[in-house]
């Protein structure tokens, strides 16, 4: 595992995690939700679990944010936290 | 054990803090976070966060992705040696669990549909203001 691309990726998870919770705006979160399972992705692909990274790419990064925009449509974009 | 020791041994297990990082991330959202939409997300990066550990488990420096090589060249009748392949086995408990995590979520943003059409807020606050009313 090339340590460099690790850390990069590594940092960019951290980030997308934070800011994913921290948002005021719920499509927001969702888009940084998609971008942190994407990151995710990334770091398993690196790790050699390329069956895991394309299952996580096309499930949790494509399906989950679907269901996502999905329900805050149905829903409210407000969130107080 | 002194400073000199530890410090190698935090940086070479850094997966391993990071998945501790994510893991508390989660909890965080999960207990502090007051919509129920943050509280889902703080549960699908604790998901998450459990499949990259798994996965950390398996993964072997200098190992090559679990697929054997050099079989139609004649010498597929050697032995095979684990050290020099991923442990895949890991991999496939994760998969099971990232369909398994896909499902929760749906079910649970289902959920929050429904809640919202009832009492038209995710305030866990307000939920509870609204609950106790009645």
């Amino acid at each position: 595992m090339p340590w460099q691309i690790d850390m990069i990726v590594l940092f960019f998870v951290i980030l997308c995690a934070v800011a994913a919770i921290t948002v005021k705006d719920l499509l927001s979160t969702a888009i940084l939700f998609g971008a942190y399972s994407f990151m995710m992705c990334l770091l398993w692909a690196v790790m050699g679990a390329v069956d895991v990274a394309f299952t996580e790419a096309s499930v949790g990064a494509g399906v989950s944010t679907v269901f996502f925009v999905a329900a805050v449509f149905r829903t409210s974009r407000r969130t107080k936290d | 054990m002194g400073m000199t020791d530890i410090i190698p041994l935090i940086v070479a297990k850094y997966n391993y803090w990071l998945f501790v990082v994510l893991m508390m991330i989660g909890l965080y959202a999960m207990i502090a976070k007051n919509n129920l939409i943050k509280k889902l997300v703080g549960m699908n990066i604790f998901q998450t966060a459990i499949i990259l550990f798994y996965v950390s488990i398996g993964y072997k420096s200098g190992a090559t992705l679990p697929i054997i090589q050099n079989v139609h060249e004649g010498h597929g009748h050697a032995a095979i040696h684990a050290a020099d392949y991923i442990n895949p086995l890991p991999h496939v408990l994760m998969l099971t669990a990232i369909v398994v995590s896909v499902a929760t979520f749906g079910v649970a943003m289902a959920l929050a549909v429904k809640i919202y059409q009832r009492y038209h807020t995710l305030e866990e606050d307000e939920l509870r203001m609204r609950l106790s009313e009645k």
